[in-house]
């Protein structure tokens, strides 16, 4: 496993002209023919399905092929400030990292879907609309609030996000972000195949209270891309 | 998903054969999201302590265990719906799910 950086903004996307602090890259990276950028999951399911991420990582690794997992601007060791980022320029972020890594796929996982960039190919692994990930999010930040006593609906809480952004279960998001959560699908025009959970087996690790891991299942959708690259005639070196 | 056979005297009635599913059902969304074996699922009674009781189970856990039940029963749970008493217990769990059914 190797740690290292990749930069936003580096591949021009015209996001504005200041430099930005590189962001995290984590690879299993040994110059391989098959190299794979990971785009994980959002919020909470980043954190419930990071072992089972980098199980898949692991897995790739042992099947000969390379992959990288980026940390997005706002998340993780970042220090850009998550209620700045938006899905449109995660999705850039995503462009960058992928080509400053050379990946030849991508592989998203679960809410990942909705800002993994379509031209390359690739995989999406139990994708979720916007709408549904905000949901839950909306639903949690409701019954938190019930319990200390305040009353909130989801409705005037997303009502009041739209003008203002909003903090949700301790994930400040934009205003901006809230509106493309809103109407973001998982099946979008791209060239990556859908994997439902059902393909793996078990019950999803996003469902978990807490973060769990699953090697079976880390296993199962490595495995899963190693033959379909076979299939795709691209035998790994 | 394993369960013992019921025994009984004479063949369940409709009510009591749906009930049994929709409980079946809801102990195993609880075994997905606490991550335990469907069998410690299955040994749970109307008197298990849920929220309030297992520290996992927190605002974000329930949001998650509310919209899975969802999903899996298709039903549509209100925010206005949700109480204390309906997830202190399994019992108290079941018995919403099975209002909200026979209400659909």
């Amino acid at each position: 496993m190797k740690l290292s950086t990749w930069q936003p903004g580096k591949r021009s996307n015209g996001r504005g002209a200041q430099p930005k602090a590189e962001e995290l890259l984590l690879s299993f990276d040994c110059g391989r023919q098959s190299r794979i950028m990971i785009c994980p999951a959002l919020f909470d399911e980043a954190n419930k399905l990071r072992r089972f991420t980098l199980g898949v990582m692991r897995e790739l690794d042992v099947r000969g092929i390379d992959s990288a997992i980026l940390d997005l601007p706002g998340t993780n060791e970042s220090l850009a400030l998550l209620e700045e980022q938006t899905l449109a320029a995660w999705r850039e972020d995503a462009r960058d990292a992928a080509a400053q890594f050379g990946a030849t796929h991508i592989l998203s996982i679960r809410a990942g879907a909705l800002y993994a960039p379509p031209e390359l190919p690739g995989w999406r692994y139990a994708a979720l609309d916007g709408a549904k990930q905000l949901s839950a999010m909306l639903r949690a930040q409701v019954l938190s609030q019930r319990e200390a006593g305040k009353a909130l609906t989801r409705e005037k809480l997303l009502e009041e996000g739209r003008k203002n952004g909003a903090m949700l279960s301790g994930w400040s998001l934009s205003a901006t972000m809230l509106a493309e959560l809103e109407t973001a699908r998982a099946h979008t025009p791209s060239q990556h195949r859908m994997i439902e959970h059902s393909e793996i087996g078990g019950a999803g690790l996003w469902l978990r209270a807490e973060p769990g891991e699953s090697g079976a299942q880390s296993a199962t959708l490595a495995s899963m891309i190693a033959h379909s690259l076979e299939d795709a005639g691209e035998a790994q070196t | 998903m394993s369960s013992k056979p019921i025994a009984r005297g004479k063949p369940a009635s409709d009510g009591e054969a749906r009930g049994h599913h929709t409980d079946m059902i809801l102990k195993q969304i609880l075994a997905d999201v606490l991550g335990i074996s469907s069998e410690d699922a299955m040994a749970l009674t109307p008197e298990s302590g849920l929220f309030g009781h297992l520290p996992e189970l927190d605002s974000m856990a329930v949001a998650g265990l509310l919209t899975e039940i969802e999903d899996r029963f298709d039903i549509v749970i209100e925010d206005d719906d949700v109480d204390g008493e309906m997830l202190e217990t399994y019992g108290g769990l079941m018995a919403f799910v099975e209002a909200k059914l026979a209400a659909d």
